[in-house]
Order: structure tokens, then C-alpha cells, then sequence
């Protein structure tokens, strides 16, 4: 969880209890790996994004040297810029989605609500290998939609795996991947706003339109915020399906579409590890920075 | 979907206050039509893996996305994907099962005696445990992959099932998931008494306490079986023999083999390996349905 929110009540009982360290022993388990997995790769990298090494001297320490060169890398902003795009895109229409279902859902005007539910949050469960190699193949030329189309129906569709159009490409199947998963967290949400709210301003007459904008919303806020925490942070993420269109689109997908891409490609093609985790550092730190500053802007006018 | 929700959703059953008392809305065909869009997107690209599961190598390529071929290859596509290259995908699915059911497992057992602690003890630190845990869950997972690489390779874990293994052991979303539920399924009262009757802490959590954890638990571990079920990235850096690659990696390597020189194109295999890779997890969202629905909620907690 990305949202220091802690129910008041998980904490308020405990200062009756008696402070011991009986609580450590069920704890400590966890923090062990979590100083092995988290905590230690972590240091790590600070410590590579450090140090520089050299064909001739071996190791040496270059304090921010590495930051230097990041800030001024036009493939870092690039990739960058790429993800920035996306999120201010796919992000908002994403989860704008996600929010009309949910309330659509939680209306009680559909036919089959149960089957909504389910059938949209569906693709949640489909591994991101895999919906990406469907729709790599759905918008391919070969056996795909796309292809066929064109070729039955005589017309002349640009290739989604085009360089122009393959970023919209991939932002389809980050929607199509997430649209059920935000459905269903707004969609909880609804579910436990009181209906006394609304009740009243039903019997007053005021159109659903009106209750949506002026009760559902604001009640769901809290839903709203952390969701768009966890999108932020998938976008700047984003790796998986880039490096699985790679074989599909070898022309549109460079080796630092995106800065994960780029870090990955440091290290594993180019043997940069102190340049490639100076890049994972830097995305950390903007990620905490951005997913903060919503958190604030989203909490901070509760009243 | 009471069951698991209970602390969080205590509206649903337990309050008199129940949603739209007043009447029941009205059905809309139109708005049943228009979040059938919605409906139709997320499925389709699913109903294109099945048609095109049951076409061969060459019907494939001769005929349209939705259209059945004239020839029906499902089974022969199974067995082809049983067989192919000694029949290594049946050894990527017990390798799946493998790290789903130790990861998987673990991780839920880790936080579920993390959650109880945090939510049932007072210990000095305590304060000190939340910050460090909330404060590296906002760090990007995947730019802690290379770093994690480098000391696992140190270590001597790559390119073994524990460099896959042991960072799905941890799982925040999990600890913060029990640490809610703990907090309200289990009351002090209860620990008192068990403390009274001289019961030690171990004895009381495992005999008392887990049983009142059940349906979090549940909940917690079908999330952590998709989290590592669908796990593409960390395998991709970490393992270099396919002999221990997990399903997704898999199909992805088979995926690539068209557009590397001289490797065989499989695609009808790796269509027919995707659909044999989502059918287990499908069946899981459908058949644990209220779990999953009601453990979403606990996650979007009102303020």
C-alpha cells in the first residue's frame, strides 16, 4: 500500500495493552525478508549509483557524478517523457472508465449486474505476458485483426505497431488490463456509502446526475485517490509489455521506451549496473514524489 | 461476501441501514447496452484466444481473427504443446505450481503473523516497523529488480528457483490487508483470557486466532497466487535455464523464437500455451468470486 492510511481504530485499542516484546516474535519473520528483498536492494543501488566503474582503475567513488550524467542523458527524458505522456493519457481515461461501470453497476439499473462485475474484471487474472502477446497478435498484420480487416474489407489501417501509434497500443492493453480491477475498488466503495445519504436527496428530487456528482464522488474519494497512487507508480513501472511488443514491433519499441526498459538495458545488454541503478534510484525517488503529492492534494481537502 | 469482510464492510449485514429502502430502481436497456461496451471490450480479446486456440499452424495464417478455420486443432494443438521440445511446457507448469504454492504460501503466512502483530501487540519500534514497511512499498518494485539481480547473483541464487522465490515472500498489500482484518476480527478480550489460562503467545494465535483469520487469510493468499502466478519480470532477469522458467516466461521465449534467426515459429503453440495458462485462474476468480470481490473492498478502506 502506497497510503499511510491507517483506520484510527486499528491503533486507538493498543494503549491498553502492555508494551512487550512478545509482538517482535510474530513480526520478525516478515522483516527478515523484507530486509532481504526491499531494505537491501534498496542500499544497494544507492550505493552502485555512487561508484563508477572504470576499464582501467577498477571501482571508484564519484559521488553524484552518475545523477550528473542522468539529468543531462536526453535518453533518460526521453523515457521520461514517454511515461509522462502515458500516464497524463491512459491514466485518466482508464480510470474515468472504471468509475462509469462502477456507478453504472451500482445503480441497480442493469440486466445482469453479476455478470458486469465479473466479465470486465476478468482480465485482472490474465497474466500481462499474456494479454499482451493476444493483442500483439490482434493488432499484427500476419493472422491479427487488424490484417484481416484490412485485407477483407479493402481498407488501409495504420499498424497499431506503427512507432507513431504504438504507445496508444500499449496504453489499450494497461486498460484492458486494469479497467475491472479499478471497477471493482470503486464499486466497494460505493457499496458502503450509507444509502441515507442519498435517500433524502432522492425523495427532494434532484436527478441522479446531481447525487453522483455532489454525494457518490466525494464519498469514494479516499477509493479514488488510491487508485490513481497505484496507476501512477504501474505507469512509471511500465516494462512488461513494451519488452513483450519488442518482437512484434522491433522498429517502434527502442531499448529506453521506458526508464525501467532503459535500466534493464544497462545492465543486462550494456553491463552499466552503477548507471542503470543510479536510473532505478532516480525513478524511485519521482515516483514517491508524484504518488505523495496526489496523496496530499486528494487527502488534504477532506473538509 | 459478509464472510470476509466483516470488519470492513460491516454495513452490508449488520446495520439496519440497508441501500435504496425507498423503491427499487428501474432496469435501463440503454445503460445495460452501454456498459455492455464495456463488457464486449473486456471480452473479446478472450474469445479470440479460444477461436484461434482451435486453428492449426496454417489455419492460422488462411483465416479471419473471428472466424472458425475449416479445420478444428484444439486437441491437436494441446498435445503439440504437451510434446514440443520434449514436453517442456509440462515442466513450466509444475515449476508455476511449484513457485505459486511455496511463494504463494509463505508470503501469506508471513504477513498474516506480521498483521496479527502489528495489530495485536504493543512493542517499542513499532512505530518505527509501519514507516519502514509503507516507506519502501512507494519504491517502484520493478527498479528494485537489477539490484536484487546483482545481490542474488553474489549470493549464488541466480538461475535457481529461490532467486524466483524468496522476493514473492513478501507481500505489503497482504500485511496491510491482515493488519486491518486482525485488528477487528480478533478481540482483546479474547487475548486476555487466553493469557490468563497461562496459554503462550504461539499457542493462542495458532489455536484461538487463526481460525477468527480464516477468511483473510483466503483472500490474502488468492491475490499472492495471481501476484505469482502472473510474475514475468523477476523470472526474466533472474533465470538463464528454461529448465526452471515458470509458464510465462515460457511463452514468451516461445513467442521470440519467430523473430530470432533460425528459431521455428510456433505461434499456434504459444496461443494454444496462453489459453492453457489463463484457465486455472480464471476458474480461481470465478469459483472464489466473493473473496476476491470482498478482499478488493478491504483494500479500498473508506477514510
Amino acid at each position: 500500500m502506497a497510503v499511510p492510511q491507517v483506520h484510527p481504530r486499528v491503533t486507538a485499542p493498543a494503549r491498553r495493552r502492555r508494551r512487550s516484546y512478545a509482538g517482535w516474535a510474530f513480526v520478525a519473520p516478515f522483516l527478515g525478508v523484507f530486509a532481504l528483498v526491499f531494505l537491501a536492494p534498496i542500499g544497494y543501488s544507492i550505493y552502485l549509483s555512487l561508484y563508477r566503474q572504470r576499464l582501467i582503475g577498477g571501482t571508484s567513488f564519484v559521488g553524484v557524478e552518475n545523477y550528473q550524467r542522468a539529468l543531462e542523458d536526453p535518453q533518460f527524458w526521453s523515457a521520461l517523457g514517454r511515461v509522462s505522456l502515458f500516464l497524463a493519457v491512459q491514466v485518466p481515461v482508464m480510470l474515468f472508465i472504471a468509475l462509469l461501470v462502477a456507478l453504472a453497476i451500482d445503480s441497480g439499473r442493469l440486466y445482469g449486474m453479476k455478470f458486469f462485475r465479473v466479465g470486465i474484471f476478468l482480465p485482472y487474472a490474465v497474466p500481462a505476458v499474456v494479454a499482451t502477446l493476444m493483442w500483439g497478435f490482434l493488432y499484427g498484420s500476419q493472422f491479427g485483426l487488424v490484417g484481416g480487416i484490412n485485407e477483407r474489407l479493402g481498407l488501409s489501417l495504420p499498424s497499431p505497431l506503427s512507432p507513431d501509434l504504438v504507445l496508444a497500443a500499449i496504453g489499450n492493453i494497461v486498460t484492458w488490463e486494469f479497467v475491472g480491477y479499478n471497477m471493482v475498488i470503486f464499486y466497494s466503495a460505493l457499496r458502503v456509502v450509507p444509502a441515507s445519504r442519498y435517500e433524502a436527496a432522492e425523495i427532494d428530487g434532484a436527478g441522479q446526475l446531481r447525487i453522483i456528482r455532489a454525494i457518490k464522488i466525494p464519498a469514494i474519494r479516499g477509493a479514488l485517490v488510491i487508485a490513481t497512487i497505484f496507476s501512477i507508480i504501474g505507469s512509471f513501472q511500465l516494462f512488461n509489455e513494451p519488452v513483450i511488443l519488442q518482437d512484434l514491433a522491433p522498429n517502434a519499441i527502442t531499448t529506453y521506451f521506458t526508464p525501467n526498459l532503459y535500466a534493464y538495458s544497462l545492465s543486462f545488454a550494456g553491463q552499466q549496473f552503477n548507471y542503470s541503478a543510479t536510473v532505478a534510484v532516480l525513478m524511485g525517488l519521482i515516483t514517491m514524489v508524484v504518488a505523495y503529492l496526489v496523496q496530499l492534494r486528494g487527502m488534504g481537502r477532506e473538509d | 461476501m459478509s464472510v470476509a469482510v466483516r470488519p470492513v464492510e460491516a454495513p452490508t449485514n449488520t446495520t439496519p441501514v440497508r441501500r435504496r429502502s425507498v423503491r427499487r430502481p428501474r432496469r435501463s436497456p440503454t445503460l445495460t447496452l452501454l456498459t455492455g461496451i464495456v463488457l464486449a471490450y473486456s471480452l473479446f480479446p478472450l474469445a479470440w484466444l479460444v477461436i484461434n486456440a482451435t486453428k492449426s499452424r496454417d489455419g492460422l495464417f488462411a483465416s479471419f481473427g473471428l472466424a472458425f478455420a475449416d479445420d478444428f486443432a484444439l486437441w491437436d494443438n494441446i498435445v503439440e504443446t504437451f510434446t514440443y521440445a520434449d514436453g517442456i511446457f509440462l515442466r513450466w507448469l509444475v515449476n508455476t505450481v511449484l513457485y505459486v504454492l511455496v511463494g504463494a504460501v509463505g508470503a501469506t503466512f508471513l504477513a498474516t503473523l506480521a498483521g496479527y502483530g502489528l495489530a495485536k501487540f504493543d512493542f517499542p519500534g513499532k512505530r518505527a516497523v509501519f514507516a519502514v514497511v509503507i516507506g519502501a512499498v512507494a519504491v517502484p518494485g520493478t527498479a528494485l529488480a537489477v539490484p536484487t539481480f546483482l545481490m542474488f547473483s553474489q549470493m549464488g541464487l541466480t538461475n535457481t528457483p529461490w532467486s524466483v522465490i524468496i522476493p514473492s515472500l513478501i507481500t505489503p498489500f497482504g500485511l496491510y490487508l491482515m493488519w486491518t482484518f486482525a485488528a477487528e476480527a480478533i478481540p482483546d478480550e479474547l487475548l486476555e483470557a487466553a493469557r490468563v489460562d497461562g496459554a503462550g503467545e504461539f499457542r493462542t494465535f495458532f489455536r484461538v486466532c487463526l481460525p477468527l483469520l480464516a477468511p483473510g487469510i483466503v483472500t490474502v493468499l488468492l491475490f499472492t497466487m495471481v501476484a505469482t502466478w502472473n510474475n514475468f519480470f523477476l523470472p526474466l532477469i533472474m533465470l538463464r535455464d528454461a529448465q526452471w522458467y515458470p509458464l510465462t516466461l515460457g511463452l514468451y521465449t516461445w513467442n521470440k523464437q519467430a523473430s530470432t534467426a533460425g528459431g521455428e515459429a510456433v505461434f499456434h503453440l504459444v496461443i494454444t500455451g496462453s489459453l492453457l495458462t489463463i484457465l486455472p485462474l480464471l476458474a480461481a476468480f470465478l469459483l472464489l468470486q466473493r473473496y476476491w470481490q470482498s478482499g478488493l473492498a478491504a483494500g479500498s478502506v473508506k477514510q
